[in-house]
């Protein structure tokens, strides 16, 4: 009764290890993500918040930049990474690409538009 | 008749065009979201002063409690979709029940929020904004829509991801039809990437 049980637990122990094991090179092989890639980018994106929280306090100008630079890369990051679109096709990434980019002209012409009023 | 009988029940499942039009829907929703952000720009540009001020009078605390909030139910609401995907249920429904739990989490903050700053008279309409400068009147109100458009969001992803939570323990989103919940975890994160955004806006303006 315990024997398969035990069986089973370690099949998928060990299953578990080469999935681990693939993960090292993952970047180049593995098409799937890893649960340590996902506790990774969360610390990442925890350690930037704590970077622009002290950028922000050091004078309102560090705030601004501190908003243009660091905002969308914690942004890029969990598009990149908890989104999956690492691990998508072409066709999705032109798609999302596309709309980024409209936005950025959208800001571009407002921003544009304030600084030549 | 016996053709349909024939046909197996996924002959029409299309996984790709699923994720495809969760991601069409995304879009519209940055460009909501992102004309309010202009609106805050162009706002913020014309009265630079008043927004500083204004901003003073936010709780940068809560502001960041909520930003590490809405950050780990990411992380959680990932591993939950990683290990649905690997037929690992019982995990997958922790994660979303931690993920469902950060979400109350964040919304009782900001109803914690909302009570002070109504408390204090910074309300649309009332008597103690009146007397504010036009400015400051005006970062509060894109304060309270943008803070509560996005709060309606976490709102409705709970409820969408309270469901599938159901669907996970009844075996209906499984290990090999997860599609859906790879949907609800997109739509959660894009509310996560929005609040990232509004953490400088008004919380660390000044």
């Amino acid at each position: 009764m315990s024997e398969p049980t035990s069986q089973s637990s370690q099949s998928s122990q060990s299953s578990q290890l080469s999935h681990a094991s693939q993960g090292v090179p993952a970047a180049s092989g593995h098409a799937g993500p890893e649960y340590r890639t996902f506790i990774a980018v969360w610390g990442v994106l925890v350690a930037l918040t704590a970077l622009l929280v002290l950028v922000s306090r050091s004078g309102q100008n560090a705030a601004v930049w501190g908003l243009l630079l660091i905002t969308p890369v914690k942004a890029a990051l969990v598009f990149y990474f908890f989104m999956h679109l690492r691990y998508e096709g072409l066709l999705l990434k032109t798609v999302i690409g596309v709309a980024l980019v409209t936005l950025i002209i959208f800001f571009a012409l407002l921003f544009s538009d304030i600084a030549f009023r | 008749m016996n053709q349909a009988a024939a046909t197996p029940a996924h002959a029409h499942r299309d996984d790709f065009g699923a994720k495809l039009g969760m991601w069409l829907f995304l879009i519209t929703e940055m460009l909501l979201f992102s004309g309010l952000f202009l609106a805050y720009a162009y706002m913020r540009a014309r009265y630079p002063a008043e927004f500083h001020h204004a901003g003073g009078e936010m709780n940068a605390v809560l502001g960041v409690t909520n930003t590490l909030v809405l950050l780990t139910s990411s992380l959680s609401m990932g591993l939950a979709i990683l290990a649905i995907q690997r037929g690992e249920r019982s995990r997958a429904l922790l994660g979303l029940a931690v993920t469902i739990l950060l979400g109350l989490v964040f919304l009782g903050n900001k109803a914690f929020e909302w009570t002070a700053e109504i408390h204090h008279g910074n309300y649309p309409g009332s008597k103690h904004l009146a007397t504010l400068p036009p400015g400051e009147q005006v970062f509060f109100g894109l304060y309270y829509t943008m803070t509560g458009l996005h709060g309606l969001h976490v709102l409705v992803g709970i409820t969408m991801l309270t469901v599938m939570a159901v669907l996970v323990a009844r075996g209906r989103i499984n290990q090999d039809r997860n599609v859906m919940l790879e949907n609800g975890g997109l739509y959660w994160h894009l509310v996560d990437v929005v609040w990232i955004f509004l953490l400088p806006l008004f919380y660390l303006a000044a």
